[in-house]
C-alpha cells in the first residue's frame, strides 16, 4: 500500500470525455494489491475504458467475489455500485442484479481461483444464460492471497514459486466459453493496455457477456523463470492475434474481410470494432476455426490474445428471460405488485 | 534515440527549477526541508554558501527562482521561497561558529576590491579562506553599496546589513572607508596581485526637459536622494510628490516619500501597467500604501512659478497594442511640491583610464568575459552591476563567486577559463517499503501572503520594517507546498518487468513505455500526455529487458511525489536526492 492517496493536482490540460469529466473521475481508492500486480494495470485499463466511452460513473456496478483479483472492484469508479458477494458467486449474483435492472453496465471482475475453481459452475451458467455483463477473469495461475498454490490455470509443467511443477490439466476459460455458446470471447494481458483497453470498450458495449480472460502476472508468486504466467513469459509467448481498435461511431453494420485485413464488427449499440487480423484469413465471427485456432496456437505452446470471438446476433439474459425492459425499481408499485386478484387469475391460467 | 546522461550534473540541475534559475544556483529544496525541519540555523548555512546573504536576500531578493518554481505550473503560483529564506535568517542561532575562517598563515597575495557592494563581498567571502589578504575600498563611510543606500530600510533592516556583512569583513577584510578610488591606474600601480571592480550602477538618470534646472531644489535623482535618505540627510519632502519611473527603485521611492511627509504620491509612467520593470509584489506594496499609479503620461515640462516648483506637465499617451506606438491625446498639468526621477540607473567609470588597455563597449560597460568576468586587462575583473549594468543582488553575488574562481586561477597561473568542474551525488532516500526521508505527499495549500505592518504605524517610522515574516502556521504550510524538486526519481532499465505499475499510478501521467521514436520531436508526441513543453527535457531510458521499449519521463509535469518508486516492485525506479555540488575558488582544486 502506497504512503499516500494518490494526490489530487489540477493541472490545466487535463483532457475531460463528453460528459465533462476527467480520467480521475474514474478512479477508486488506492489498491492494497502487492506493487506491480497485474491487477492494478487491469484496473488503469478499466479506468481508461470507462473514461473514454464517458460512461457516467454512477451508470457502473461492479461485481466481484473473492481473492485478489475480487479486491480491484474497490480500486476504479468510486461512484458505482457494487456487490462484493461469496467466493464464486459472483456470477449469481450478477445474474440477479442484471434481471433487476438493466439500465446499467455490469462490470464482474473474478480471477482464476473465483471462476474456474470455487465459482467454475456459476460461470458456466452465467455464460449459458448470456448475461449482459463484462466478464473479467484476472487470471495468474496461482492463489495469490494464499501465497502461491497453483490454481486451476495453471499449465502443465509451470513451475511455483520454490520449483515443483505442475501436473494438472489447466481449465482454460476460453476454450470453456467457447464450447459453450458465449458470444463475445477475448483473452489479453495486463502488460498490454494498447489492446486490453480497446477490448474492454467494445465488451462493455457488446449485447451479453463478454468475457475476458486477462492474464495478469502475480509479481509475489508467480513472476519467476519457470512460471508461464510471467510478464516475460507472457511477452515472449504471446501471439497478438489481433490488434482491436474500438471505434465509439454511429450505426455501422458488420462489415466482410476487407482487403487490408481489417474486420469491422458493429457492436449492439453502435459502435464499432475493427480488428486488424495477423492471419489474414482469420475470422473472429466463426466459432469453429476460433477454437481450431485457439488450440493449435496452444499445442505451439503460443497463448493468442485478442478478441478471439465475437457474436452479436446471440439472445441475451433479457431477451431469453423477457426481463423487463424498465428496472425494477423505476415500476410504479401496482405493477410490480399487482395484488392477490391477479395472482389469483395467473395461476388459474396453469388450471 | 540516446538515453539521458544523468551522471551529468547539468541534467538533474535543470530540473530543479529553482536552483537552476538562481543566479548563484542555492539550493532551494534542501533549505526548505531543513526550515522544514525546525533546522533554521542549517538551512541559513545551505543558504550562505551558494547566495552569502541570505537575510538580505530574504527581503530584497528578485526571486528569478519563484516564476521557475515548478509549484507555480500545477497551481498557479510558487512557493514562497523568498520569505522562506528569511524565516531562516530571521530564526537562526548563532553561526559564526559556522562560518568560513581566513588562516592565520596567509598565501601571499594581494587582491583590491573596488566598492563594498555584495559582488566583492562574494569575492572576499570567498577569497579570504584560501589565504589571500583582501583590501576594499569604498567611497562611503559605511560597507553595503546599494544595499545601504538604495534600499530603504524600513524593506531592509540596517542590523541584517550590519550582521552579513561582518560575516566576510571580520574574517580580516581590510576595508578603507569614504576612500573613493579616483584612478585605476594608481591602485594598479600599487602592486596588487589582482583588482575586482565591483563599484556598482550608482548614477541615477537625469531627465533633461524644459524646466529640469529651474528649481532643483525639488527636483530629485532617485538614487541620490535614496541615499540622503539613507544616511539621515533627507527628512522631509513636499506634500505632493510625483515619482517618475516604473522600476522598483520608483517604488522605493514613493514609499520613502510616503513617510517623509508626502501626502498625495503619484507613480508617473508612460506605459501602460504590463510594462512596469517593477517586480510585481513590489508594485503591490507601494499601492498598499495609497501610492496612485498613473499611467500613459510622459513628461514634457516642469513648471515653476517665481523660481518654485509648482507641477509638471505630461501628455496623455494612447498605445497600441504591444505599447510599441503611441498617440498624444491631450496635455495635462499636474500639481506637485517635488519631483522624484526614478527612470533608471547608469555605469560611471571617470576613474578608469582609457589607455590601460581596460576596453570599454560602445554603451560605456566594460568589456567583460560572462563567464569568468576577466576583463581585457589581465588581473582586472569586474563584476556585479559594474560589469553589464543594472540587475540585482543575487547576479551580483554569483558574478563574485565566478570572480573569485578567476582571480584564484590568476593568483596561481592558470587560466581564467580553467573553471572547476561541479561535482554531484544521488543518495537513495528510502527509508522503507513505502518511506521516504521526505516528505512526499502533495499539499494542497495556497501560497501564504505576508503579514504587515500597519499602515499608520509604518508611517509614523521612518526605518520600521514593513513585512513581518512569515508565522511558524504560515511557514508550516508554505514550506509543505515544496516538491522537492532535487528528489528525483531515479530509473534503472535493467530492473523493470515492464508491468506498467508506475504508469498507473502517477498523479500526472508524466510516464509512458513507449517503443523508440526517430526524433524527440516524435517522442513528444507520442507520450501519454504530448510533452508539449520544449523548455522541459524528457528523461530517456536504455532500452527496457523485455520488449526493447523505453520508459520516458516528462519532466514537465513529475511532482516528485514517489508513487513511481513506491508502486515499483523491482525498484527499477527509486527516490534519489540529486545534491549539486558547484565549483568554487579553491574547491574544485582539492577534488
Amino acid at each position: 500500500m502506497p504512503s499516500i492517496k494518490k494526490p489530487l493536482i489540477p493541472l490545466a490540460a487535463m483532457p475531460k470525455n463528453d460528459i465533462g469529466l476527467t480520467i480521475r473521475d474514474y478512479e477508486g481508492s488506492m489498491s492494497t494489491l502487492c506493487a506491480g500486480c497485474g491487477h492494478d494495470s487491469v484496473t488503469a485499463a478499466i479506468v481508461r475504458a470507462l473514461f473514454e466511452l464517458s460512461i457516467p460513473p454512477h451508470k457502473v456496478v461492479k461485481m466481484s467475489g473473492i481473492g485478489c483479483s475480487s479486491k480491484t472492484t474497490a480500486y476504479f469508479d468510486s461512484a458505482a455500485h457494487g456487490f462484493n458477494s461469496a467466493h464464486g458467486r459472483m456470477a449469481p449474483i450478477a445474474t440477479g442484479a442484471n434481471a433487476a435492472n438493466r439500465d446499467a453496465l455490469y462490470i464482474g471482475i473474478s480471477g482464476d481461483g473465483d471462476s474456474l475453481s470455487i465459482g467454475a459452475g456459476h460461470m458456466v451458467h452465467a455464460i449459458r444464460r448470456n448475461v449482459h455483463m463484462v466478464y473479467v477473469i484476472e487470471n495468474n495461475g496461482v492463489y495469490g492471497l494464499t501465497k502461491g498454490q497453483f490454481s486451476a490455470s495453471a499449465d502443465i509443467g509451470s513451475a511455483a514459486k520454490h520449483g515443483e511443477a505442475n501436473t494438472v490439466a489447466p481449465v482454460d476459460p476460453v476454450m470453456l466459453a467457447l464450447s459453450l455458446g458465449a458470444s463475445f470471447v477475448a483473452r489479453s494481458f495486463s502488460g498490454d493496455k494498447e489492446q486490453l483497453v480497446p477490448i474492454l470498450k467494445a465488451a462493455a458495449q457488446h449485447r451479453g457477456l463478454a468475457l475476458i480472460d486477462v492474464i495478469s502476472p502475480c509479481v509475489q508468486f508467480n513472476n519467476h523463470y519457470g512460471s508461464t504466467k510471467s510478464y516475460r513469459y507472457v511477452r515472449e509467448h504471446e501471439l497478438r492475434e489481433i490488434e482491436p481498435d474500438f471505434i465509439s461511431t454511429g450505426r455501422e453494420i458488420v462489415a466482410d474481410l476487407p482487403h487490408d485485413g481489417a474486420l469491422m464488427v458493429a457492436m449492439h449499440d453502435g459502435g464499432l470494432v475493427r480488428f486488424r487480423t495477423l492471419p489474414a484469413d482469420y475470422d473472429p465471427t466463426d466459432r469453429e476455426a476460433a477454437m481450431h485456432y485457439v488450440n493449435q496456437a496452444h499445442a505451439r505452446g503460443e497463448i493468442p490474445t485478442g478478441l478471439l470471438f465475437v457474436d452479436e446476433s446471440i439472445p441475451d439474459v433479457h431477451e431469453l428471460n423477457h426481463t423487463s425492459e424498465s428496472p425494477l425499481v423505476e415500476l410504479p408499485f401496482e405493477e410490480l405488485c399487482p395484488g392477490s386478484a391477479e395472482l389469483e387469475d395467473f395461476q388459474k391460467s396453469f388450471v | 534515440m540516446q538515453a539521458t546522461d544523468i551522471g551529468d550534473p547539468e541534467y538533474f540541475h535543470r530540473v530543479v527549477e529553482c536552483q537552476w534559475a538562481c543566479p548563484a544556483h542555492t539550493n532551494v529544496p534542501e533549505y526548505i526541508r531543513l526550515i522544514a525541519q525546525g533546522r533554521y540555523s542549517d538551512a541559513y548555512m545551505v543558504n550562505r554558501e551558494s547566495n552569502v546573504f541570505p537575510g538580505i536576500l530574504g527581503r530584497t531578493c528578485d526571486r528569478p527562482c519563484e516564476p521557475a518554481c515548478r509549484r507555480e505550473r500545477v497551481d498557479g503560483s510558487p512557493v514562497a521561497i523568498c520569505r522562506l529564506k528569511r524565516v531562516a535568517s530571521d530564526l537562526r542561532d548563532d553561526i559564526t561558529d559556522q562560518l568560513p575562517k581566513a588562516p592565520e598563515e596567509k598565501n601571499g597575495k594581494r587582491v583590491a576590491c573596488i566598492g563594498t557592494g555584495p559582488a566583492s563581498l562574494a569575492v572576499a567571502n570567498d577569497l579570504m579562506p584560501l589565504g589571500y589578504h583582501v583590501t576594499i575600498f569604498e567611497a562611503a563611510s559605511e560597507p553595503g553599496g546599494l544595499m545601504r543606500t538604495s534600499i530603504p530600510s524600513f524593506r531592509l533592516p540596517a542590523q541584517v546589513l550590519e550582521d552579513e556583512i561582518g560575516y566576510i569583513v571580520d574574517m580580516g577584510v581590510e576595508v578603507h572607508y569614504d576612500s573613493p578610488v579616483t584612478s585605476l591606474g594608481t591602485l594598479l600601480g600599487d602592486g596588487y596581485d589582482a583588482v575586482f571592480i565591483g563599484s556598482g550602477a550608482p548614477r541615477g538618470k537625469d531627465l533633461e526637459i524644459e524646466g529640469r534646472h529651474d528649481d532643483p531644489a525639488h527636483v530629485h535623482i532617485g538614487l541620490d536622494w535614496l541615499k540622503s535618505v539613507a544616511f539621515g540627510h533627507i527628512s522631509s519632502i513636499g506634500e505632493r510628490v510625483l515619482v517618475i519611473g516604473v522600476g522598483n527603485t520608483a517604488m522605493d521611492c514613493c514609499r520613502t516619500a510616503r513617510r517623509l511627509g508626502g501626502g498625495d504620491v503619484k507613480i508617473m509612467a508612460r506605459r501602460p501597467r504590463q510594462y512596469f520593470k517593477a517586480s510585481p509584489w513590489e508594485l503591490e506594496d507601494a499601492e498598499e500604501e495609497q501610492v496612485e499609479i498613473v499611467v500613459n503620461h510622459a513628461p514634457r515640462r516642469f513648471v515653476t512659478e517665481n523660481g518654485r516648483l509648482v507641477g509638471m506637465e505630461f501628455d496623455v499617451l494612447e498605445w497600441d497594442e504591444q505599447a510599441r506606438h503611441s498617440r498624444k491625446l491631450d496635455t495635462v498639468f499636474l500639481p506637485c511640491d517635488d519631483v522624484i526621477l526614478a527612470i533608471g540607473q547608469e555605469n560611471a567609470f571617470p576613474w578608469v583610464e582609457r589607455d590601460l588597455g581596460l576596453e570599454f563597449t560602445d554603451e560605456g560597460l566594460p568589456v567583460v568575459d560572462a563567464v569568468t568576468m576577466q576583463t581585457t586587462l589581465a588581473g582586472v575583473f569586474v563584476g556585479g552591476d559594474a560589469a553589464f549594468g543594472p540587475k540585482n543582488i543575487i547576479w551580483a553575488v554569483a558574478h563574485g563567486h565566478e570572480a573569485a574562481i578567476s582571480i584564484d586561477n590568476h593568483c596561481r597561473g592558470i587560466p581564467a577559463d580553467d573553471r572547476p568542474s561541479a561535482q554531484m551525488s544521488l543518495t537513495s532516500q528510502k527509508m522503507g517499503l513505502t518511506e521516504w526521508s521526505y516528505s512526499n505527499d502533495y499539499n494542497p495549500s495556497a501560497r501564504q501572503q505576508m503579514a504587515h505592518v500597519d499602515l499608520t504605524k509604518r508611517f509614523q517610522e521612518l526605518r520600521l520594517e514593513v513585512e513581518l515574516g512569515f508565522s511558524a502556521e504560515q511557514t508550516m504550510r508554505e514550506v509543505q507546498r515544496c516538491l522537492n524538486c532535487d528528489v528525483q526519481p531515479v530509473f534503472r532499465a535493467p530492473l523493470c518487468i515492464e508491468c506498467d505499475a508506475c504508469i498507473d499510478i502517477c498523479p500526472v501521467a508524466c510516464l509512458t513505455i513507449t517503443r523508440d521514436a526517430e526524433s524527440e520531436s516524435e517522442l513528444r508526441s507520442m507520450l501519454t500526455v504530448a510533452a508539449d513543453n520544449l523548455e522541459e527535457p524528457l528523461y530517456i531510458s536504455e532500452p527496457l529487458a523485455q520488449t526493447g521499449r523505453i520508459m520516458v519521463k516528462d519532466e514537465d509535469l513529475c511532482v516528485h511525489c514517489g508513487l513511481c518508486a513506491e508502486r515499483c516492485p523491482t525498484a527499477a525506479w527509486n527516490m534519489e536526492k540529486f545534491d549539486l555540488r558547484l565549483g568554487r575558488a579553491g574547491i574544485g582544486a582539492l577534488l
